[in-house]
């Protein structure tokens, strides 16, 4: 074992072997609990930056600190785990914003309190999280993958709000079902490859040999695609996602948001694109129009919204519709603009939830009506920090969520040349006229919100609460993703920079360009 | 005729029969207060006749002229129903001393019960396997009626024996015909006289008699149409009893039945592959319907080992003329039903545990559990979901071995394997039931919950073998392919 070979092993695990040491603190140890939750967070994103700084930016495209080792013989299931730089960004995001959720539950555990379970579920999200990031090996993938759920149902079960119980089975049957017709679609790979291996890369290498008949492409594309669509989510399966978001605590919606709706768009990435590319190329219309009317639908469901985390969760489905419109395309332009748009949604809208999360714990409701407007004069710290976050998530230029959406346009305007054989252009183009409505829908009712909830005078009944602003646990974990959301828009390349060259080499492996 | 018997082959047999002895002898003597030391009596025992059988591992051994074998297959089920009767025994300790019932009876006829299971996985010959079946059999219909003051336990004896002599009549019936047709009890002679095209007035009687025995198993193994007696039983049953009737009672048949279908009837598989197809599909589809209603833990967990017995059978659909399929199929099935008892078995631990202080049994009382009983809520949860399939717990393995041997068979597997994917997803929802109590509702109570010291042990024993494979599946990985049943 060297550094090499095992870093990203150690910086994935790191958060499981947390999990472990907390249950065996004394719940009554609440402080201790709390810091152990930091320092494993902690030491993690220590090797996750570690890993950046050893990343060879000039090899982007070849897997790197790479592990590849037996795990399960019997099914020839192995322990392959390596990086490259579309993996990269969506890695140390996942270390990145853990820690500063852990951060953040050092003074905010939800209700009913258990800060010991809150947190040890959370780190084994963690390890499920970035382990989906870095497996290359389909069981081990698909492991990963799950091991998210049952975590996730309890941070929603029993921290969530009024609705929870419903929303935390929602989530769980949903993701279920789409993922378990992704693991026939993984079984179906597996026997039809020669020889048979559950291997990514090497499967990508049969692929490209013209391997896999185009019939089987095109049943497999669509079970492998329905789970990773339920993920995403894509409308129309998107509707678990407003009342998880709505109902999970503050940290659940936030790791949701941030990271465990990439995990979707990332599997079309890494396995559904390079190893079913025929698959790909006749799906591709039916995925930008599915993206195409996320954003709109989307958009016009966010203008109806009354409650803030309600309208913040379907706001979501807009920005993942951005991105898969860019998948869609099949273009470099738009798969770099896809994970670009993955990180910025990260930061950006993570933030947002940060933001409704702490207005819930001073105004104790979400209903904008309720709020009834004022927020700048009664908390003017965290109203600003509200306002310029919503101005970041609609788009604008300067700030990181400009590029993910202005670039999947202009992607959509110009689709991959094989599309374009097909004859898709002009559809595509309708797709991002669409899309180009969407952000204007976008700027619409994110001004809109701000208008309810911050500007206006402060109702009566708000004026003798005793709210405090922003304290500093909330400014410590919120300033890095607001340096991030300014730092991704004024340096895009920071991200296109590590994406650039594998996504150049996986446009080539689609036959376009 | 060889008439010399091997000694060695049939030495865990011989240890346990002689410990039922022992337990019954000692139960004449020993004073109402110190009845229950026939249950470390048993247990020694049973775990010296685990240590025999260990000494098997690797052999190949035929007795009593081939109707008794000793190989990988039957090291395998002999081991792990050995294991599973040592915890059975250790989680009915409690159970049946603080509860007014006969132990000495009781230990001494679960172990002959045992004593069946033991047999069926070596039996070559019909004779034998009926014998095996029985022996398991006739034993459960006494101990489920144990609770002899409750109506609903005399029903549920009463069920089980009618139910249960019924289908073996049928089965038995059925043995009689094949044997007239073929000549022959043993399994490996009737698969050569059945291959190839059968003389045209044979065919519909060969049809008929596989119909016929495989009633008399789908009866054991609680397959839908034949499932009606296990709720019921299960809930009127002492809960160590249903226990070990739906997890060694019901592995005992399906031991049987791979015997059957893999050797002895493997060339009709044209004939009774669709058969088990529809069996496997109405199992996990009403098993799983009606779970989704149950209130009672006992009665959720009833249906939920029917829905299981659905998973069980589906890798018996896939048989073909493709011996490697056929071998992948086998395997699964074995995978299957050992993970499936693990896991029940944990379930059924943790319900005996809150059967301390709650006569019902419902779910609703599991309210708060995570609570009081930290470590019972946790192992139940673990439990639940991999019952469920969700990974990394064993129960993910399990029904993934399953669905690579049907993706592999291509056809009606991938239909099959849709079909248990809707079903595996629909089980979440009622698994889930017994945490949201666990965790989501706020205890009524605050009293802690005490558990027996021997029902925790088995509780964590099979927690962590839970995990361990989940993580590891290795560990099991290794051990279906030993079976010598279906070559490569």
């Amino acid at each position: 074992m060297t550094w090499d070979n095992s870093a990203i092993t150690i910086a994935t695990l790191l958060p499981l072997a947390g999990a472990l040491v907390i249950t065996l603190v004394p719940r009554e140890n609440e402080v201790t609990i709390r810091a152990l939750g930091i320092v494993f967070t902690g030491a993690a994103l220590i090797v996750a930056i570690a890993i950046l700084v050893g990343f060879d930016y000039s090899g982007g495209s070849a897997l790197q600190f790479e592990l590849d080792t037996a795990w399960i013989p019997a099914i020839s299931a192995r322990f392959h785990v390596g990086i490259d730089g579309i993996s990269l960004p969506l890695f140390v995001l996942t270390f990145a914003i853990s820690f500063l959720c852990a951060v953040y539950t050092w003074r905010f555990v939800p209700s009913p309190g258990r800060a010991k379970g809150f947190l040890a579920l959370m780190l084994v999200l963690e390890t499920g999280m970035a382990g989906t990031f870095i497996a290359f090996d389909l069981i081990l993938f698909f492991v990963f993958w799950e091991l998210v759920l049952v975590p996730m149902y309890f941070l929603i079960g029993i921290w969530g709000s009024a609705n929870r119980e419903y929303a935390a089975i929602k989530f769980f049957l949903y993701t279920l079902f789409g993922s378990v017709f992704m693991l026939l679609g993984f079984l179906a790979m597996f026997f039809t490859a020669e020889p048979s291996t559950f291997d990514i890369v090497e499967l990508q290498r049969y692929a490209q040999q013209g391997g896999f008949s185009q019939g089987f492409q095109l049943i497999v594309f669509g079970a492998v695609g329905l789970g990773f669509a339920v993920k995403v989510p894509m409308w129309p399966f998107h509707t678990w996602l407003p009342d998880a978001h709505t109902e999970a605590p503050t940290i659940g919606s936030v790791l949701l948001a941030a990271i465990m709706l990439k995990m979707g768009s990332y599997g079309f990435i890494r396995i559904a694109l390079p190893i079913l590319p025929y698959g790909a190329e006749k799906y591709a219309p039916w995925i930008g129009a599915l993206a195409a009317i996320a954003i709109v639908y989307a958009a016009l469901a966010c203008l109806a919204q009354r409650d803030l985390k309600r309208l913040i969760a379907f706001s979501s489905v807009g920005h993942m519709g951005f991105v898969m419109l860019g998948i869609a395309t099949l273009t470099p332009i738009g798969i770099n603009a896809a994970i670009f748009g993955m990180v910025a949604h990260g930061v950006i809208t993570g933030m947002l939830f940060f933001c409704v999360g702490s207005l819930y714990d001073r105004y104790h409701t979400r209903e904008i009506a309720e709020i009834g407007g004022g927020v700048l004069q009664k908390l003017p710290y965290l109203g600003g920090v509200f306002a310029f976050v919503a101005i970041a998530s609609l788009g604008l230029p300067g700030l990181a969520g400009f590029w993910g959406e202005v670039m999947a346009l202009l992607s959509a305007f110009n689709p991959s040349s094989i599309l374009d054989q097909a004859g898709h252009t002009l559809l595509f183009r309708v797709f991002m006229v669409a899309g180009g409505i969407g952000t204007i829908l976008t700027a619409g009712y994110f001004l809109w919100m701000l208008q309810r909830v911050n500007m206006g005078t402060l109702p009566e009944k708000w004026r003798e609460a005793g709210f405090g602003d922003v304290v500093a646990v909330e400014w410590v974990s919120w300033t890095p993703l607001l340096i991030a959301t300014v730092a991704l828009g004024l340096f895009p390349s920071l991200v296109f920079g590590v994406t650039q060259e594998p996504v150049e080499a996986l446009a080539r492996v689609l036959g376009g360009g | 005729m060889n008439q010399s018997i091997d000694y060695h082959a049939i030495l865990p047999e011989t240890i346990l029969s002689a410990t039922i002895l022992l337990v019954l002898i000692a139960d004449a003597f020993l004073s109402a207060r110190r009845k229950w030391f026939t249950m470390p009596i048993g247990f020694v025992g049973t775990a010296a006749a685990l240590v025999a059988t260990l000494t098997l591992i690797g052999e190949n051994r035929t007795t009593f002229d081939g109707m008794f074998v000793v190989d990988g297959f039957a090291v395998l089920f002999k081991t792990f129903f050995l294991a599973v009767a040592l915890l059975v025994l250790l989680i009915s300790l409690r159970y049946f001393r603080d509860g007014r019932f006969y132990q000495g009876e009781y230990y001494f006829l679960l172990l002959t019960s045992f004593l069946g299971c033991l047999l069926m996985p070596s039996s070559r010959d019909l004779l034998m396997l009926f014998i095996s079946l029985e022996l398991v059999s006739a034993p459960g219909f006494l101990i489920a009626a144990f609770r002899k003051s409750d109506p609903r336990s005399n029903e549920a004896g009463l069920k089980f024996f009618l139910i249960g002599v019924l289908s073996t009549a049928v089965m038995l019936y059925g043995m009689s015909l094949i044997y007239g047709v073929t000549g022959s009890l043993n399994l490996g002679e009737i698969a050569t006289a059945l291959s190839g095209p059968l003389p045209r007035g044979q065919e519909t009687l060969v049809l008929a008699a596989i119909l016929f025995v495989v009633a008399g198993f789908a009866f054991k193994v609680s397959a839908v149409p034949f499932q009606f007696w296990a709720p019921d039983t299960y809930e009127g049953a002492p809960v160590p009893v249903a226990a070990f009737l739906a997890t060694a009672s019901k592995a005992a048949g399906f031991a049987g039945l791979l015997q059957l279908m893999f050797v002895a009837f493997v060339n009709q598989h044209e004939f009774w592959t669709p058969i088990f197809a529809a069996l496997s599909i109405a199992t996990m589809t009403i098993g799983n319907l009606v779970a989704l209603q149950q209130q009672q833990v006992v009665r959720l967990l009833a249906y939920s080992s029917i829905a299981q017995a659905g998973y069980m059978l589906l890798p018996f659909a896939l048989v073909s003329s493709d011996m490697g399929v056929n071998q992948d199929a086998f395997a699964a099935a074995v995978t299957y039903i050992l993970i499936y008892a693990i896991m029940t078995l944990g379930a059924f631990a943790v319900v005996i545990a809150m059967s301390r202080e709650s006569r019902g049994l419902l779910i609703s009382d599991f309210a708060g559990l995570g609570r009081r009983a930290g470590l019972l809520a946790f192992a139940m949860t673990v439990f639940m979901v991999s019952l469920a399939g969700i990974p990394p717990t064993a129960g993910f393995w399990a029904k993934f071995v399953v669905f690579g041997a049907a993706i592999e068979r291509g056809g009606i597997g991938t239909v099959l394997a849709v079909i248990m994917i809707v079903n595996s997803v629909i089980s979440l929802y009622y698994y889930l039931a017994v945490p949201r109590q666990m965790l989501f509702v706020e205890p009524e109570q605050d009293r802690p919950l005490m558990s027996p010291a021997l029902v925790t042990a088995v509780t964590v024993i099979t927690t962590v073998a839970v995990v361990a494979i989940g993580v590891w599946p290795e560990l099991i990985a290794r051990f279906p392919p030993l079976s010598t049943l279906v070559e490569r």
